[in-house]
């Protein structure tokens, strides 16, 4: 899918040699997209992606690019399927020899695959709450970026809120662990457990089979062991189902905590009535308050630009979601240049080292209006992950309400199980891990 | 004109029984392999090799290992590429847990452990037959990807049941680019091609093809079912097997359980359709067809549509991609019901005369 | 015994919800010996052309026969331009064109009416039925009990409609034999262009009641899985056996992901939930291997 995009004054010019002139003279920061917008998770596909080529072209119109820098992109559907995703890896990596922002592919099996791949073209791979999650550990991979949180530092957060909640201490209380039975689900559990062992709750674990649209056993099974809270990490079809089964149980979803991928409003709306009062972690707020989402509308579909077919998803959870991961994706664009020289782009090594370097204060945030969208950002090389924190948000039938602040998780509990796992990778493979002091 | 076997006589059995009795066949096959093994490599860029070239080998010895048993032994079966998870993750384990095993070895117990529990599976075959049995077949699909997901044994205890193969090093040489792994794939598709194409011409294929066509009457004439019919279950599952196992070590690199999805069962079964049911050569040109429509769809549509200066959005083509390709499918079966494969076969027909058709 | 009676019904009920879409292949694999699969593509266009025509104005029971109109239509043009050129053609050249199908709709669906999760409001809650949660203190749903009067009512329907009407009897004879009934002056291609199009009304049945259950969205085609279990054991060809199929089905796998796990990890260790999946599949194998046409399959008898 080629779709290149070219600044607006570009699209004025009549005469083919100044359009020449043009490409030669405007650096591009070129994103190769490995998208997907059909299958059965199209629909969530199709908001994250607008929103981040919306912030891309926001960007280019609004400041003319970074630093003079057009950002440009080519988009590959893979419909979330692995052995495509690698297709349109090779596809685009051509493309993306010269300069090479970061690569979101919004699916774990993709990311896993593309891990030692990407590691071995220099092409640094972002992995936003999905994917490999030890590569926090950069010192055994230094391409695979799981930025701003991970799975188990949302179960871990989770599980502090729910702590808060019951006036610090879980004590005795028992948690049902719910999930989706795969790569995806199995991760948290670690972390769960972990976490039941120092707060002495009691955690049951309840496997949902792929796809998941038939849920009465597990949820007659919650209602037996009269749980205090389910936990729970849906993905597609199977949140809504869960969402209906715990009304058909009369389970109450003010006591369901979902992860990030169970709480957009593309889960709750087809859950109706039943998804009423249900809370979902985030690290993105919905909404169009936030000022850059209003600009965005306001700037680039003004400009008629815009990339989003149905206009009402703007601000929604997924949309804003795309765009706190084109923000950073900028500001990392951003902060290589400040080394590697202003109004150059940036190759797949030097954005490496701009996420490994990131600093995004809350100050930042402001200046770009993107308050909220993100917590704060500080990665290193021995901390892929940057934050750890996230929003606890819930659902009050219309849309979703933010009923907490920035919470972290234990990262004293959960770092120390990425870096014994990177750690085992590293043998398996026969990487040595680079040394994380001598870094800059 | 071109090809036509008049003149060439044969004077020994072993002339007459060769695998390519006609002399043009030899050539072309001998021409193929030339090219697959020396001009791609030259000229082949790298994303040829690790997105195309690679992923159409694995997949169309795959959709030979189906066509053995669906196309030869006419047992449907849907549970394809659970067999190809057993190669993959018996691959992995023997590498992992056989101190110093070679890699080739391990592909060969790979395809072995599959063969086996393909055996296993295959024993409803004796009972059941036709859309049943495609049906049951999926019992395979799912418990087997079910228990790579819940015995973290296999995985090596990894959290998320996702493995990561181990190198490739072959008699102390490491394959790390895309034209070795190419080279590596090729020869081994290329071997079992070649035993495929023998193995159905022998015997036991005549066993296989004379239950397909009606297994009451095979057994009258006093071919034994059971064994026919279990012995196509573990060919078939051998090569579905190093299927796997190349498609982790050779193309992933790191594969989930969930990856051998049921869809990828139905892409297999599509390459054989559309190639050609019972035809060795119809799985490669099945495979080439299923893999690369899409790949040509998606690079083509936008273009036709900035071209005619379509307004599409991003969704909207993505969404026509998968139209056309059913609609293709489609089309295709309504045009050769029997495969690319006998389109091939006409084509030869008519080369058997031309240029001059009279 | 409560928690086990509590399964046991939640299952049957379920396996209501199964039956419906098994009765889509059933109907179609009767009449013309095609495994469609794409029933449940079919049921996802349904379900979707319903919420479709809502979204544009129309109220609920008007959008119900604009995608019945919709599924008739859809079903008359996939016999005329597709099954008829197929005639005399391999049963897996078939199956193959149904699949090319489902890619069809599942690419045209969205297309046409977008393709974001949407919910389907039926006007029915499901919620515990609360003097049963009382008294007996079992989770009974409102709406599964629906669901499992409109299955009923549809398989009557189907059974009174094969039965006694001429159309029907014309069916019958069809499924019995293509030849025998195109020599007697029984119009083939008519027929099987009302097969398709009723197989579209059981799957705009179907697809209502599953999109209220679950969201109207891609996944209802994955119903198809759910309902293959239940095809192989009740039979291809058997409007009853679906129901029944249905029951067996969705009680035991019910059951099972209650009460087979807990044994399990006894034996090995680890968690074994989560066979839903497969266990279904198991049973009907299993139960395959005792009856090899299914519990109302006609008796294949093969000659030399």
């Amino acid at each position: 899918m080629i779709k290149k995009f070219k600044p607006a004054i570009a699209a004025a010019a009549v005469s083919l040699a100044m359009l020449s002139q043009m490409a030669v003279a405007a650096e591009e920061q070129f994103f190769p997209m490995i998208d997907y917008r059909v299958g059965p998770y199209g629909s969530n596909g199709q908001s994250f992606y607008g929103g981040f080529i919306d912030y891309l072209n926001y960007v280019n119109i609004k400041e003319k690019g970074v630093n003079g820098v057009q950002m440009t992109y080519e988009e590959c559907e893979t419909e979330y399927n692995t052995s495509k995703g690698v297709e349109c890896y090779e596809r685009l990596k051509s493309k993306a020899a010269k300069s090479a922002g970061p690569i979101h592919t919004m699916s774990t099996g993709i990311s896993y695959a593309l891990i030692d791949k990407s590691a071995q073209d220099k092409l640094p791979l972002a992995m936003m709450g999905y994917g490999r999650t030890d590569a926090v550990d950069g010192s055994v991979f230094p391409y695979a970026f799981p930025l701003v949180t991970t799975y188990q530092m949302q179960a871990s957060a989770i599980i502090k809120f729910l702590k808060d909640k019951n006036g610090g201490s879980l004590a005795g209380k028992k948690i049902v662990y719910l999930y989706h039975d795969s790569a995806y689900g199995k991760e948290a559990i670690i972390a769960m457990n972990a976490e039941a062992g120092l707060n002495k709750f009691t955690v049951v674990q309840i496997p949902v089979a792929h796809p998941g649209n038939e849920q009465g056993a597990q949820w007659l099974k919650i209602r037996q062991e009269r749980p205090d809270y389910v936990v729970f990490w849906g993905w597609g079809v199977m949140n809504q189902t869960a969402l209906k089964a715990a009304q058909k149980v009369g389970f109450p979803r003010d006591k369901m905590i979902g992860s990030w991928w169970t709480g957009s409003e593309e889960d709750v709306i087809p859950a109706g009535e039943a998804a009423k009062g249900y809370m979902a972690a985030t690290w993105n707020v919905a909404g169009k308050q936030v000022p850059v989402i209003t600009d965005i509308e306001k700037v680039v579909y003004g400009a008629g630009k815009g990339n989003m077919e149905d206009k009402s998803k703007i601000g929604t959870i997924l949309y804003n979601r795309g765009v706190s991961a084109a923000v950073l994706s900028v500001e990392a664009i951003r902060k290589g240049q400040e080394k590697f020289g202003k109004g150059k782009a940036l190759n797949g090594e030097q954005t490496r080292w701009a996420l490994e370097n990131l600093n995004i204060t809350e100050a930042r945030l402001k200046a770009i209006g993107a308050t909220d969208l993100l917590p704060e950002i500080k990665t290193s090389c021995a901390n892929h992950e940057g934050s750890g924190k996230v929003k606890i948000q819930q659902w009050d039938g219309a849309k979703w309400v933010p009923v907490s602040g920035w919470i972290e998780g234990n990262k004293s509990l959960i770092h120390p199980l990425f870096q014994a796992s990177a750690k085992q990778y590293a043998a398996e493979k026969g990487i040595t891990p680079r040394d994380c002091s001598k870094e800059k | 004109m071109l090809y036509r076997e008049a003149g060439q006589f044969k004077t020994t059995y072993a002339a007459d029984q060769q695998v390519f009795p006609i002399r043009q066949d030899r050539i072309g096959i001998i021409a193929l392999l030339v090219v697959a093994f020396v001009g791609v490599p030259l000229f082949a860029s790298e994303y040829w090799f690790s997105a195309i070239l690679i992923p159409f080998l694995i997949f169309a010895l795959a959709a030979l290992g189906l066509n053995v048993l669906t196309g030869y032994a006419g047992q449907l079966s849907l549970g394809s590429a659970a067999f190809m998870a057993v190669g993959a993750y018996a691959a992995y384990n023997f590498q992992l847990r056989v101190e110093g095993i070679p890699i080739l070895v391990s592909f060969i117990c790979a395809g072995l452990t599959a063969a086996g529990v393909g055996i296993l599976f295959g024993l409803p075959s004796l009972r059941i037959k036709g859309f049943y049995l495609a049906v049951a077949t999926l019992a395979a699909q799912f418990f087997i990807v079910w228990c790579l997901t819940k015995f973290p044994w296999l995985s090596n205890n990894s959290s998320s049941g996702v493995i990561s193969t181990q190198r490739l090093i072959i008699f102390g040489y490491e394959l790390t680019t895309p034209v070795e792994k190419y080279l590596l794939v090729l020869s081994i598709v290329v071997v079992l091609a070649m035993a495929a194409k023998n193995l159905v011409r022998s015997a036991t294929g005549r066993a296989w093809m004379a239950v397909r066509d009606m297994d009451v009457a095979a057994s009258v004439i006093g071919i034994k079912l059971m064994p026919t019919k279990l012995l196509a279950f573990a060919v078939s599952s051998f090569y579905c097997g190093v299927a796997g196992a190349l498609y982790a070590f050779c193309y992933l690199g790191s594969v989930e359980p969930d990856g051998f999805s049921l869809d990828m069962s139905f892409k297999i079964l599509f390459m054989i359709i559309i190639g050609g049911v019972g035809s060795i050569m119809g799985s490669f040109l099945g495979a080439a067809f299923i893999l690369l429509l899409p790949i040509f769809l998606d690079v083509a549509l936008p273009f036709v549509a900035d071209l005619f200066g379509l307004p599409f959005s991003s969704a909207t083509v993505s969404h026509i991609q998968i139209t056309v390709f059913g609609a293709l499918i489609m089309f295709f079966l309504i045009v050769e019901p029997h495969g690319l494969a006998r389109l091939w076969q006409i084509a030869k027909e008519k080369l058997r005369l031309w240029p001059f058709p009279h | 015994m409560n928690f086990f009676l509590e399964v046991l019904i939640g299952g049957l009920l379920s396996g209501l919800m199964y039956a419906l879409v098994a009765l889509g292949f059933v109907m179609i694999y009767k009449a013309s010996g095609v495994f469609n699969f794409a029933q449940g593509a079919m049921v996802y266009l349904a379900a979707l052309s319903v919420v479709g025509c809502m979204e544009k104005g129309a109220p609920l029971w008007l959008a119900i026969i604009l995608a019945f109109v919709i599924m008739t239509l859809f079903g008359i043009a996939t016999e005329k331009f597709v099954l008829r050129k197929l005639v005399n053609q391999p049963p897996i050249a078939l199956f193959m064109a149904t699949i090319g199908l489902a890619f069809f709709i599942e690419g045209l669906a969205p297309m046409v009416f977008g393709s974001e999760p949407r919910a389907l409001e039926l006007g029915i809650v499901d919620e515990p039925i609360p003097w049963i949660l009382d008294n007996w203190n079992m989770v009974i749903s409102k709406f599964d009990l629906v669901a499992a009067g409109v299955a009923a009512v549809l398989v009557a329907t189907l059974a009174l409609f094969f039965q006694y009407t001429r159309v029907g009897r014309a069916l019958r004879a069809v499924a019995d034999d293509h030849q025998a009934a195109l020599s007697i002056g029984i119009p083939l291609q008519h027929i099987w262009a009302i097969v398709w199009g009723v197989a579209g009304f059981v799957a705009l049945v179907a697809g209502m009641m599953w999109g209220a259950r679950n969201g109207v969205q891609f996944a209802l085609t994955f119903t198809a899985l759910k309902a293959l279990p239940v095809l192989i054991l009740g039979g291809f060809t058997s409007v009853p056996g679906a129901i029944v199929g249905g029951l067996i089905i969705g009680a035991s796998e019910k059951l099972a992901e209650i009460y087979i796990p807990p044994v399990m990890q006894d034996m090995f260790g680890g968690n074994f939930g989560g066979i839903e999946g497969w266990f279904p599949y198991v049973l009907a194998l299993l139960f395959l291997l005792v009856r090899p046409e299914g519990l109302f399959g006609e008796k294949h008898i093969d000659r030399v």
